[in-house]
């Protein structure tokens, strides 16, 4: 691993949302920063930067990680999807995302993106998850809105319609 | 006036033809909001050379600020400016505020610091990275004052004065006499007394505060984006703290914002202080609040502590009801505070029909941050108390809760009715609804199941909870607080206006804007469905705006997003102003398709004659005259498409000569019944059942309806288990994180069971109420109520947590017993850490006592130590660096040593600040010579406060004793070493255990 001096701002290489970004950063910018700073990526939601809260929780390499406990230069030739990549390039909403608005699993939608990264992640390993299973990867979340109710059914329509377009 | 029948129904209405108001349309917002496409705050563009802002916050919970150092933190490259108080006082005006005492309050502290998290400093810079290095470099001394934090302490004669010049903590006192109470109480057959205790807590949104802010010096004008959410009062009390005419505050809201739940009305003294921030750097300047700031100082729901009592009938009728409010609004008294105190004033009886009342109201001042608006307002802490004494008259009569209930609810067919202190309840069937939730077997069930947990041994209750859930706020109710006398010289304070506005473009293409931010709530999709009904067009066809620019767009002192006016308010404006829009065409179609207008209706997206529907225009066709053509319109009509519509109902007077007040416009009806258990090995609670009644009028979309239902449900279980802003009785804050500040997740969510009728309200065009916040009103009292009963117990402190209901049935918790042989185990009280112990030292009492008192042998030996400096004779300032966990900064420390006995004796104290936080701590070292070396006996308090305490709490707590202990066993075995003397050896580790207890790198 080589070392990064303090201050030095380093190239930082990956792909988000399947387009090859290069940004600079320091050694101590978070990734949740980069991405929304830096890459423009405001699809990526802050809500605690200390992990508990799961606003920023995008994939990387294919796994939900929390962007703000990860850093930058961590990212470095990663793969990185964020909540903007799931619709159709017109717009239309895979089936995890229309099953959020038939059971209005949001209101305000700050936690929104996080929440469909997890269980976008969940879905492709785990095709057909308990709801047990499915209210286990959002317990990884907050939302102070909806009382969680209406997320839980519609990842569990979304798990009875088929797994998500990716 | 009489109220329609109430509707039935379970469940949700199915979708299908008719209005669209009523239908559970999926919302509008939702495809960006799922997309990432949403447009928060800090997604918003700032104008390129935008600087970043951070502020600096009091570590103590009272204290003189002595002197602010800036010159290092100025020196920092990036770093355009460091603000203080003195700044802001030259600048701008205290911030307006209800009561006659003086409680003056700035954009950043002046002089004093009241509250751990009060701003004392803004830092500017490039960006948020360098701005917080920098406040690691602010150097303020500040001189510690008693901190007074328990609300009942604060009202006793003596205790510490948050405002001196207040001469009291206890302000705004007013009392209420209503009926004749003191007859009813003196020929009661019993009366029922309790305390009640309802906690501190938020209902922290997703996104933090934002503020982005340009001051225009051409114009001395301020431009603010910000994630506001109102009520607009505050913006006349922000543009007198910025000394300029409103007009010359220009506020902006975003399109989309992150929650709110009425805590973000708080941003407003940022609002005012990063204006000020930018006139001083002379650009625009941003600020993203973090979650430790938010957690630490954003707002608060007030805690309150209710002394309720019932002069009851041996049937279990109430015949009068005494209260004693106090209520604490922490260290300011923030604009519109103490509205809590007054938002439920006129239904003080709640859903009750009891004649006779009497009501004394308080506002104490504590060292705890600031109170605000708060989903519930006021609702949780009334019926907290009203709730819990209707279960105690139940045990105490012996008579069942849902009997006392029956026997004293409003009965159905007396809407409206006027409740003792005022409020007008619109309309209800309280018994009807009462008994639908009971019905089908729910009650019969939930006896059956308590019955069989208790015949196993097993706790398990069930409560009740009543509430009349009100919606659109009397601007008139916090002027209660005044004398009749005083209010006439002021001018009575009443009504409240909603305003909406519908512009129809020459192509025929409609937008909607009204006064009421976005939170989350879906207003765009309700305001569609209305519009669309009056216009004959598809909801899809409606683009709604809810950014709000106080330059450009209608709005008036009662605008915005809170106490559920949202249907019963902004809703009806926009039905109004969408009504005279259908008229207009409906006259204008007339002359084109030669009819009267009468005859014309819109529907379809046409305008379209009833009589001969083949008759018709496109609606675009019709509207576009109104443009294209205002020569051919109707005579007398005015160009254009665009009305706003002013709704302000007269329900809504002043404040009576007696003080009774209809603090509201509407009043919808929650009736809740839950079963819980608790677990006999962990004490959670559990929620086995959970029932919920509402009437909340006609829903307007009762999709959303049930949205708002089950998210205020989840809030007030939030407040009834978990959530607490807890401090310690210095007032340092202990839960800075979301690790110790517990938000309820998917796994604590029990089931909902929703139930529904609709009494239309006959105040309201629509018939609709406001509905978001009954159940954080219901909820906390419902499970009280349950433990109440499930443990038998009168006193049930909230939240409820296991450490509390442990504390209920094991009784206070034995100390462990220590397994040192010397040292006594570390106790903690607060943030305190104490100890003693001794050990053995293979060195001579004089080794010993001459470094501890040589600045060169400490230097060397205190780790992270950047300078040492003698202050006075046997004084130290040392700049050192710690850590706590990942955070790490630098400390200024300053050590004392004092009652000095020569080789035998010391005292040691001092304290230790920062940007983390601040510690502070004594000791007394004792020396006393043995064979082959000296006794060292001592012992120490070390309390934190600041940042470390509300962060690092969690880790000291584990972690404190253990690292104490092995550095005093640790310094024992060490101090043989010959290579240095064995006091620079104990000071060393002295420090470096110091360290470790910060979490540092020692």
């Amino acid at each position: 691993m080589s070392e990064i001096e303090k201050g030095a701002r380093v190239p930082v290489q990956l792909v988000l949302n399947g387009t090859a970004h290069t940004g600079f950063a320091e050694s101590r910018m978070l990734l949740s920063d980069f991405l929304r700073e830096v890459l423009g990526a405001t699809d990526v939601h802050v809500g605690c930067e200390h992990g508990v809260c799961g606003c920023c929780t995008v994939l990387i390499d294919g796994v939900a990680a929390r962007s703000c406990l990860t850093l930058a230069v961590q990212a470095e030739a990663t793969t990185i999807e964020t909540a903007s990549s799931l619709a159709s390039a017109d717009g239309e909403l895979n089936h995890l995302q229309a099953a959020f608005r038939k059971h209005h699993a949001l209101q305000c939608g700050f936690c929104t993106p996080g929440i469909l990264m997890s269980l976008t992640d969940l879905l492709r390993r785990e095709p057909e998850p308990t709801r047990e299973r499915v209210v286990d990867v959002v317990s990884g979340h907050l939302c102070r809105c909806t009382g969680y109710s209406g997320i839980i059914d519609a990842a569990m329509d979304a798990v009875n319609a088929g797994s998500p377009k990716t | 006036m009489s109220a329609p029948a109430p509707i039935e129904h379970a469940g949700l209405r199915p979708a299908g033809e008719g209005p669209h108001v009523g239908r559970a349309l999926p919302r509008k917002e939702d495809a960006a909001l799922l997309s990432g496409r949403g447009r928060f705050a800090d997604d918003v563009a700032a104008p390129p050379g935008t600087l970043v802002a951070h502020v600096l916050r009091s570590p103590h919970a009272h204290a003189m600020i002595q002197r602010i150092d800036i010159k290092a933190a100025l020196a920092l490259p990036g770093v355009r400016a460091v603000i203080t108080g003195d700044d802001i006082r030259k600048l701008s005006d205290p911030f307006l505020v209800a009561v006659k005492e003086p409680l003056p309050q700035w954009a950043l502290a002046v002089e004093r610091v009241r509250y751990v998290g009060e701003p004392v400093a803004v830092i500017v810079a490039t960006s948020r990275y360098i701005a917080e290095d920098a406040s690691e470099l602010v150097e303020i001394t500040y001189e510690p004052l008693p901190a007074i934090i328990d609300t009942r302490e604060a009202m006793k004669e003596g205790a510490p004065l948050v405002h001196p010049e207040a001469r009291s903590n206890a302000v705004g006192k007013r009392s209420f006499r209503y009926g004749d109470p003191e007859t009813a109480f003196a020929e009661a057959d019993a009366v029922v007394e309790l305390t009640v205790e309802y906690p501190r807590n938020s209902f922290t949104p997703m996104e933090c505060f934002v503020v982005v802010a340009e001051y225009r010096a051409h114009e001395q004008s301020y431009d603010v984006l910000s994630n506001f959410q109102g009520p607009f009062s505050a913006h006349p009390v922000m543009a007198r703290a910025l000394r300029v005419p409103g007009n010359r505050l220009r506020l902006r809201t975003p399109a989309d914002s992150g929650g709110s739940f009425g805590i973000k009305l708080s941003v407003f003294p940022y609002i005012v202080l990063m204006g000020l921030a930018s006139r001083i750097v002379g650009k625009p300047v941003k600020w993203v609040e973090d979650r430790l700031e938010h957690l630490l100082a954003a707002s608060a729901g007030p805690n309150r502590v209710t002394n309720i009592a019932a002069a009851v009938k041996r049937d279990g009728r109430i015949t009068a009801l005494r209260m004693d409010q106090m209520e604490d609004y922490g260290a300011f008294l923030r604009a519109p505070m103490p509205g809590p105190l007054y938002r439920m004033h006129g239904a003080s009886t709640g859903a009750y029909d009891i004649k006779n009342l009497s009501v004394s109201n308080t506002i104490v001042l504590t060292n705890k941050a600031p109170a605000g608006l708060i989903r519930g307002f006021g609702g949780p802490q009334l019926y907290l108390a009203l709730e819990r004494l209707i279960q105690r008259i139940s045990v105490e009569l012996g008579i069942d809760h849902i009997e006392i209930i029956r026997r004293n609810l409003i009965p159905g067919g007396v809407f409206p009715y006027k409740a003792a202190a005022g409020a007008l309840y619109d309309s209800g069937d309280y018994p009807k609804a009462v008994e639908i939730a009971l019905g089908s077997g729910r009650y019969d069930a939930l006896v059956r199941r308590r019955n069989e947990a208790r015949a196993s041994g097993r706790h398990y209750g069930i409560g009740f909870a009543v509430v009349v859930e009100p919606g659109m706020s009397n601007m008139g109710y916090l002027s209660t607080l005044l004398p009749h006398a005083v209010r006439e010289r002021t001018g009575p304070k009443n009504g409240a206006v909603s305003l909406a506005t519908v512009n129809v473009d020459p192509l025929g293409a409609v937008t909607v804007t009204a006064d009421a931010p976005v939170q989350g709530q879906g207003h765009a999709t309700t305001l569609s469905q209305i519009v669309a009904d009056q216009l004959g067009l598809d909801p899809d066809d409606i683009t709604v705006n809810l950014e709000m620019d106080t330059q450009k767009d209608a709005w008036s002192i009662a605008s915005g997003t809170y106490s559920c006016r949202f249907s019963p308010g902004t809703a009806v404006a926009a039905h109004m102003a969408a009504e005279r829009i259908r008229d207009k065409l409906l006259r204008i179609a007339a002359k084109q398709l030669n009819v009267l207008p009468d005859d014309v209706e819109l529907a379809d997206g046409k305008a379209r004659s009833r009589s001969n529907p083949d008759n018709a225009l496109p609606f675009a066709r019709v509207a576009g005259t109104a443009h294209w053509s205002p020569v051919m319109l109707p005579d007398g009509m005015e160009p254009g498409l665009r009305e706003t519509a002013t709704w302000c109902p007269p329900e809504l007077e002043p404040p009576s000569r007696d003080d009774r007040i209809n603090t509201s416009l509407t009043y919808g009806f929650v009736f809740d019944m839950c079963g819980i258990e608790i677990d006999p090995v962990t004490f959670q609670v559990r929620v086995d059942r959970y029932v919920s009644m509402h009437d909340a009028g006609s829903l307007l979309n009762p999709l959303l309806a049930e949205g708002q239902m089950k998210g205020a449900f989840v809030q007030g279980l939030a407040s009834a288990l978990y959530e607490e802003f807890i401090y310690d009785e210095r007032g340092s804050f202990l839960t800075g994180t979301f690790a110790d500040y517990l938000v309820p997740t998917a796994h604590e969510v029990p089931a909902l069971e929703l139930l529904h009728i609709e009494s239309p309200s006959p105040f309201t065009p629509l018939g609709a109420k406001g509905l978001a916040e009954g159940n954080c009103m219901s909820v906390p009292a419902c499970i009280a109520n349950a433990i109440a009963d499930a443990l038998r117990v009168k006193e049930v402190p909230l939240p409820a947590s296991p450490r509390r209901i442990h504390a209920i049935l094991a009784g206070p918790e034995a100390k462990p017993p220590s397994t040192h042989t010397h040292a006594v185990a570390p106790s903690r009280g607060g943030r305190d850490i104490t100890g003693r112990g001794s050990f053995d030292v293979k060195a001579s009492p004089a080794d010993v006592w001459h470094s501890l008192l040589d600045p060169a042998a400490l230097k060397a030996v205190i780790p992270g130590c950047h300078s040492l400096e003698l202050e006075s004779e046997n004084a130290y300032r040392a700049d050192v660096s710690l850590g706590v966990g990942p955070v790490r900064g630098r400390f200024v420390a300053h050590v004392r040593l004092s009652d000095l006995e020569l080789e035998r004796s010391a005292q040691l104290s001092g304290d230790l600040a920062g940007a983390l936080g601040a510690a502070s701590g004594g000791g007394h070292v004792r020396l006393s010579p043995i064979a082959g070396g000296t006794r060292l006996d001592y012992d120490y308090t070390v309390t934190l406060s600041g940042k470390a305490a509300a962060v690092g709490g969690r880790l000291l707590d584990s972690a404190a004793d253990i690292v104490i202990r092995k550095f005093f066993e640790g310094l024992a075995r060490h101090m043989a070493t010959p290579d240095t003397s064995a006091g620079e050896r104990f000071l060393a580790r002295f420090w470096r255990g110091l360290a470790k207890l910060l979490g540092g790198r020692a």
